[in-house]
């Protein structure tokens, strides 16, 4: 057991540091379109987008521990996400790099690298949510095209996506539902694409349903053989798994509302000399903490070569459980003040500490709720016999 | 970085669960809380013999020469069987010695706790059962070079068994005016009174001091400056806490999962259910977060001493909370049978008493994280 970081790996760590030192001023404004331009291109001319993919895709060619380094040395500066098309890097490109045709790689890795537009993720529909493979959006081949017909939902940024990754079964018959199933690259300009934007509880719109009727999609964007798609998924998504970096962002995260508990009151006296909310923020700090230990845990597991089975939901379920409770507990600790809304003269902080207890349901039922996330648990790792 | 166990504390960890299974299964344990002094002579003489009673002494002084992290394997796997030993106990108090002591005291005592002729513990708490300088209100009287003690020490862990007493006491007004003491439990004005506690496992007592007589050459350190090697030892002692709970609750938790597989109603094994199935997995989250604290805890008491007092009272609060849930609804889930004294996931649950305020409960030890991180 050791925690240090081996030469290699801290002269790179260093390498970090100096870029930020020198391109991340710590009054830059992030949110500045320039600005992030700028950023963009830097990072993009260090291979740092794309970081652990293979060299000859013009990807960086990163080990684990350097990601992890990476990651972790960005979380800490706030620094803008490494790359602009954020789907695209999770897990989009990690399919196209597994499955795709040559002339796919050519066509679509570059554009995600540079971030030249965004990709969405047409897997959920309104029957299937947690159980994706049951999806029953149809897609029949005629010729060198696959004509789609059926409907998406909770489809984030559908609406200002150019391609959609998109499951659709192309065999009914097949005796098991993971078969059957078929992953297409869709441009979202095709004629029969339809998205309406869901509007969500903060009042902001970050999704969308996606209608498609008659859809026409040329036989070379299919990803994968057909009835492949159910694989192509999994493994895709299984890409998307260091939680490192959530985890420097959650104990950010944590020091605001250390901040904001040093500015409130309770029962007239400051809040943290009020005991329940010292002990509220230590226990974030605890799961926060262990999050970041259980994702160190699972990376030895995998530098070793093990499997690291289940890891992935411990940490999700942790995650889930401070997501929600630390935007609640925002808004205990500002008492009566908690319920003006942005855009009122007594909002604190205009208003961000509602949008952050109104918005936690992106992360905690995006990607599996924690009930699913339990299952999981108790059935892949605890062997429990299956429900249903 | 590697955050993993290593060959040879895997290896140990076999070795450990295999003479456990074999010599000292739950009947044996059960066996044993019966008896007078609560443990069975013949495995502590048998686990000196391994090595594993001085495991963290240095071998100049008649140890294993390992780390923390060797004795959170042992100590999980002791825990898991709810071994009947003052194991933890010695433990501490070798460390108290090898900390704070000198050479000449060193080679005086830890080889005798090494090959267990003599058996150790800490008598820190007094009745504030404050953790901190100021629950230390036992007053040293000087007499020349030695200090005079005529007071109680409470909540001592194998007060019954032990034979070498680390006691702490206070030399002057000041807060931090603190001292350590080596006492033996058969000299004049020491007698101790032990009592089976709420998990018949484990044996404490209090301490009674009667003008008993610590000579310079038994003061561990200077008098007075004590504090630190006392916090400290206060976060080794969470920390082995910590270790044996995680086995416990490991094991109670096995248990439970191993019923709701067993156990058939409305024609399902009760674990097809969620109302089953998913408290077994929220448990899991808890005790795999709680295995990741504690290694890093005992990894920091050698290579990062400064990140001990956070990360001990992280994996002690983290603990505590978990286990003492594992411990009820590990019973509950059971069902009836689990409020039997014949099924033995009730015997976790009571261990879960016994964890939860030894080297502080939860409130103590969140309280110590607010304050340590600038709250």
């Amino acid at each position: 057991m050791d925690f240090r970081l081996s030469s290699q790996e801290e002269a790179f760590r260093d390498e970090v540091r100096r870029f930020l030192d020198e391109n991340l001023p710590a009054d830059a404004n992030r949110g500045d379109f320039r600005f992030v331009v700028e950023w963009n291109k830097k990072v993009r001319a260090k291979r740092w987008v794309g970081f652990s993919w293979p060299k000859e895709v013009g990807g960086g060619g990163g080990t684990l521990m350097e990601q992890v380094v990476l990651k972790e040395e960005m979380a800490k500066r706030k620094a803008p996400p490494l790359g602009a098309c954020f789907m695209g890097l999770a897990w989009v490109g990690p399919a196209i790099i597994q499955y795709g045709t040559e002339a796919q790689k050519q066509r679509f890795i570059p554009d995600i690298l540079d971030g030249a537009y965004q990709w969405c993720t047409g897997y959920s529909e309104p029957g299937t949510g947690s159980d994706l493979a049951a999806l029953s959006c149809r897609a029949v081949r005629e010729g060198d095209v696959y004509v789609v017909n059926g409907q998406k939902i909770w489809t984030s940024i559908a609406m200002w996506s150019k391609w959609m990754i998109l499951l659709v079964r192309t065999d009914a018959s097949s005796a098991s539902k993971h078969e059957g199933i078929t992953c297409l690259l869709m441009e979202m300009s095709t004629p029969g694409v339809e998205v309406r934007p869901i509007q969500n509880m903060s009042g902001t719109a970050m999704f969308a349903e996606v209608f498609l009727n008659d859809v026409r999609i040329p036989v070379e964007n299919r990803l994968g053989e057909e009835g492949q798609g159910w694989q192509v998924t999994v493994s895709a998504l299984a890409s998307e798994r260091s939680s490192i970096a959530e985890v420097t962002a959650m104990f950010r995260k944590l020091e605001e509302l250390q901040e904001l508990a040093k500015r409130c009151t309770r029962n007239g006296v400051p809040a943290t000399r009020d005991p329940r909310v010292r002990r509220q923020l230590a226990v974030f700090e605890a799961k926060i903490e262990a999050m970041r230990l259980n994702g160190l845990r699972s990376l030895t597991q995998q530098l070793r070569g093990e499997v690291a089975q289940g890891e992935t939901s411990v940490n999700k379920l942790l995650r889930a459980e401070l997501e929600v409770d630390m935007g609640d507990f925002a808004l205990e600790l500002l008492g009566s003040a908690a319920v003006y809304p942005r855009g009122s003269d007594e909002s604190v902080d205009g208003g961000r500490w509602q949008s952050g207890a109104l918005n936690w349901p992106e992360v905690v039922i995006g990607g599996g709720t924690p009930n699913i996330q339990k299952n999981i648990i108790a059935e892949r790792i605890l062997h429990l016999p299956k429900d249903g | 970085m590697d955050f993993g166990f290593s060959e040879e504390q895997d290896l140990l960890r076999a070795e450990v669960r295999k003479l456990l299974d074999a010599r000292c299964p739950l009947g044996e344990v059960r066996k044993l809380a019966e008896t007078p002094c609560g443990y069975s002579a013949e495995l502590w003489g048998e686990l000196a013999q391994l090595g594993w009673l001085g495991l963290t002494i240095p071998e100049e002084f008649g140890g294993a020469g390992l780390g923390w992290v060797d004795l959170v394997v042992l100590l999980q796997e002791t825990g898991r069987s709810l071994f009947p030993s003052p194991l933890v106990s010695t433990t501490l108090a070798a460390a108290a010695i090898l900390e704070s002591g000198s050479d000449e005291q060193k080679q005086r005592w830890l080889p005798s706790l090494a090959d267990g002729t003599r058996i150790g513990t800490l008598a820190l708490l007094e009745a504030a059962d404050a953790i901190g300088p100021t629950g230390i209100a036992l007053a040293g009287k000087p007499d020349g070079d030695a200090f005079i003690l005529t007071g109680e020490k409470r909540f001592v862990a194998d007060a019954g068994s032990a034979n070498l007493l680390v006691v702490a006491f206070r030399t002057g007004p000041g807060a931090h005016d603190l001292a350590l003491g080596v006492l033996d439990r058969g000299a004049a004005g020491v007698a101790t009174r032990s009592w089976t506690t709420i998990d018949a496992t484990k044996r404490a007592g209090t301490l009674e001091l009667d003008g008993a007589r610590v000579e310079k050459s038994a003061l561990l350190g200077a008098p007075g400056k004590s504090w630190p090697a006392i916090e400290r030892l206060f976060d080794l002692g969470a920390i082995a806490v910590t270790a044996e709970l995680t086995g416990a609750a490991e094991a109670a938790h096995a248990l439970t999962v191993q019923y709701a597989k067993d156990r058939l109603q409305f024609g399902h094994p009760i674990g097809k259910y969620q109302g089953v199935k998913h408290p077994l997995a929220e448990m899991y989250v808890d005790l795999e977060s709680t295995k990741s604290l504690l290694c890093y805890a005992a990894w920091a008491v050698a290579e990062s001493p400064g990140e001990l007092p956070r990360s001990a009272s992280l994996a002690k609060a983290y603990g505590s909370d978990m286990f003492a849930r594992v411990g009820i609804d590990g019973v509950q889930l059971h069902g009836a049978v689990g409020y039997t004294a014949e099924y033995d996931i009730q015997l976790y649950l009571k261990r879960s008493k016994w964890a939860r305020p030894a080297f502080g409960d939860s409130d103590f030890h969140y309280e110590r994280v607010a304050r340590l991180g600038g709250l």
